[in-house]
């Protein structure tokens, strides 16, 4: 019967070996990066992500809309309201007057992050058919969310940069976007970032790199903008439930010593 | 209840003797969780019962305050729920509970499925208790894979697309009870409705199940390890303080690993694309069902032929109904059963495999592998456990549970 368990053994690791083998698959897996809100006791960097918001407003916003945000909740990065005031003062969003005519006035921080399109139809017929996805939860619908949008972000190989035989498994153009993380390679994105594409405040070097770290750390706040709650909150579940463990084996020895 | 011990317990409390006098409810709780006989070698698998309970109890507080936040909308589910985690106060809490709640829920039940196949807790007189409890399992999945859909994302929508559109496969009139479980010729908002509405109702059927699964296991009271019933007090305890204060023991600790996923790694169990709103148009690369699921949904795949698929999947689950008939061995406790143990824990790794099969696409040697599962689950109950009953020679059986706790305390 030993056999069997054995084989059993020999069966599951096959089966692991396997798993890797179909997992490696045409599109690399993004490389791991560290980032500062991850393991049980991460938070967000807060002057990453604000940077990351100037990267997206500067950007991303052009194309991506970010629908599930408020500008308000920008406070939770740590600005003040004023500073959100002042961030926003130039942001035009569509209301109705009294009149119930359509128009346009200043956003204030209650309003939702402006959408760079007026529905999804024309969202679509501005990008060759297919609209921008939104990015409010894009870091947690994606596999391996953070590493992959910056793997995306700083994944972009110039054609004249490819190898003959890239250009040909995926019938590349020199109109294509190249991109190597991207499942199919050709990716209807252009290289949205680029090194200096931002002056950022702080005198941090806006390398490509670290423009794409800084909008991953702030669509990760984006998606999640409780997650250091929760940590905080795990925390002192977890220890509670520790401690009531102790306490009830304690009474449960004592309550089972007469019948050991 | 049927079984009758212990004298009738008098209440010094007047207020309680009143009202027992007219509804013995504290007479039963008394006789049924306090002085009720209980075998006194119980391991921890006999914890699971209770911790089952425990997280139905936890799937229904929570999911009632979810539902008075959520919206049942095709154009709003997905928003309404992300306004759960963000904007409502604690939300995220009470959605994180919800979702790993039903991972948790199935981990519990799935070991405790176990433990009673492992102990032959199926066998005589406890028959009806066991398709009980499978009729609860099947509640169960349906309670959570219509839960499944509510986020309306995208692995909501095609998950529901591919298990709705099973139905499809019964000859002649498939298509038409598709067309009436999704309430019109696609799934839209008629379908969510009505999805929102059963994954309401079905928990508290569940409760119902559940109670009859209690009053069958207290007719005859639980199987334990030896699988060898009791033969007088030195055999039991009094279910409390022992029992309780074991259980508490244990779903304490359960609670632990559940709270560690909840907090630290909430989307561990769930699948990116379900963060992508539910698009009709676009079917993501792989669909796949949530992790407990997979065992089935790979025999699903298994079989070439549609309905031949639906078949062998609900015949995975028929089986269980028919387990108690199907092994005809008269020892319940794998521990004296030299063969059976060993096929049991083969059996574990076959659902395992199922498991991967039913999580990667059906390619390459993902296929055969599947394949072979299946008809591996498959001889297991119906052509091993028939035939290990009569061939197998048992190990002897402790002449009483006490006896057998004794020794192995000497030891």
């Amino acid at each position: 019967m030993r056999k069997l368990l054995v084989t059993g053994a020999i069966a599951a690791a096959s089966l692991a070996t396997a798993a890797v083998a179909i997992a490696a698959g045409t599109t690399p897996h993004p490389p791991h990066k560290h980032w500062h809100f991850q393991g049980p006791f991460g938070t967000y960097d807060r002057a990453a992500a604000q940077r990351g918001y100037q990267v997206y407003q500067e950007v991303c916003a052009a194309c991506h809309s970010l629908s599930l945000l408020a500008y308000r909740n920008l406070m939770e990065l740590g600005l003040t309201e004023n500073q959100v005031k002042d961030l926003i003062k130039d942001i035009q969003v569509p209301d109705l007057n009294d009149d119930g005519q359509p128009i346009e006035r200043p956003a204030r921080p209650s309003d939702r992050f402006k959408k760079p399109f007026p529905n999804e139809a024309a969202a679509a017929a501005a990008n060759n058919g297919k609209a921008p996805p939104d990015l409010s939860v894009i870091v947690k619908a994606r596999e391996n969310g953070p590493d992959y949008i910056h793997a995306l972000l700083t994944g972009y190989v110039p054609f004249d940069k490819l190898t003959p035989e890239q250009i040909k498994e995926f019938a590349v153009t020199k109109d294509d976007n190249f991109n190597t993380y991207f499942p199919g390679h050709k990716i209807a994105m252009a290289p949205p970032l680029s090194d200096d594409k931002v002056t950022y405040a702080d005198g941090t070097k806006a390398t490509t790199d670290q423009e794409a770290s800084d909008v991953v750390e702030f669509l990760a706040w984006a998606s999640e903008p409780h997650m250091e709650d929760r940590k905080r909150t795990g925390v002192r579940v977890v220890l509670f439930l520790l401690a009531m463990a102790g306490l009830m084996y304690a009474v449960k020895r004592s309550v089972w010593s007469d019948k050991h | 209840m049927a079984s009758s011990h212990g004298t009738p317990p008098v209440f010094n409390n007047k207020v309680i003797a009143w009202i027992d006098h007219r509804l013995p409810v504290f007479s039963y709780l008394e006789k049924e969780y306090n002085t009720f006989p209980t075998p006194r070698n119980f391991n921890y698998f006999w914890n699971f019962g209770a911790i089952a309970t425990v997280m139905l109890v936890l799937m229904i507080a929570t999911g009632i305050v979810l539902a008075t936040n959520y919206t049942p909308h095709v154009l709003m589910a997905f928003d309404s729920v992300e306004r759960i985690d963000r904007d409502v106060p604690q939300g995220w809490l009470i959605r994180d509970l919800h979702m790993n709640g039903a991972s948790f829920f199935f981990i519990a039940v799935y070991i405790h499925i176990f433990r009673g196949m492992y102990y032959g807790s199926y066998k005589a007189p406890r028959e009806l208790l066991w398709i009980l409890g499978v009729i609860i399992f099947l509640l169960m999945m349906a309670t959570a894979f219509m839960g499944y859909v509510l986020p309306w994302g995208q692995m909501s929508f095609w998950g529901a697309t591919v298990i709705t559109n099973l139905f499809s496969a019964i000859p002649v009139v498939g298509d038409a009870i598709v067309t009436w479980l999704w309430g019109g010729f696609a799934i839209d908002n008629p379908t969510l409705n009505r999805f929102y509405a059963l994954h309401y109702l079905l928990p508290f059927i569940i409760v119902a199940v559940v109670a009859l699964h209690v009053i069958a296991l207290h007719v005859h009271g639980s199987n334990n390890p030896l699988g060898i019933d009791p033969r007088g007090p030195q055999d039991t305890v009094p279910f409390h303080p022992y029992y309780t204060m074991k259980d508490g023991f244990g779903v304490v600790v359960f609670l632990i690993v559940y709270a560690g996923f909840a907090f630290f790694a909430p989307d561990y169990m769930g699948h990116p694309d379900n963060y992508i709103p539910a698009n009709p148009l676009v079917t993501p690369e792989h669909i796949v069902p949530e992790w407990y699921f997979l065992p089935f949904y790979a025999i699903l795949r298994a079989i070439p032929d549609k309905l031949g698929g639906v078949i062998a999947m609900f015949g995975a689950i028929a089986v269980l109904f028919v387990l108690p008939w199907l092994d005809t061995s008269r020892v319940r406790s794998a521990t004296f059963r030299p063969i059976y143990k060993w096929f049991m824990f083969v059996l574990v790794i076959d659902v395992v495999v199922l498991g991967f099969c039913g999580a990667n696409p059906p390619a390459g040697f993902w296929i055969p592998l599947a394949q072979v599962a299946t008809v591996y689950y498959f001889f297991h109950f119906l052509i091993l456990l028939p035939i290990l009953g009569k061939i197998e020679r048992p190990l002897p059986l402790p002449p009483s549970i006490a006896d057998a706790v004794l020794k192995k305390k000497a030891a």
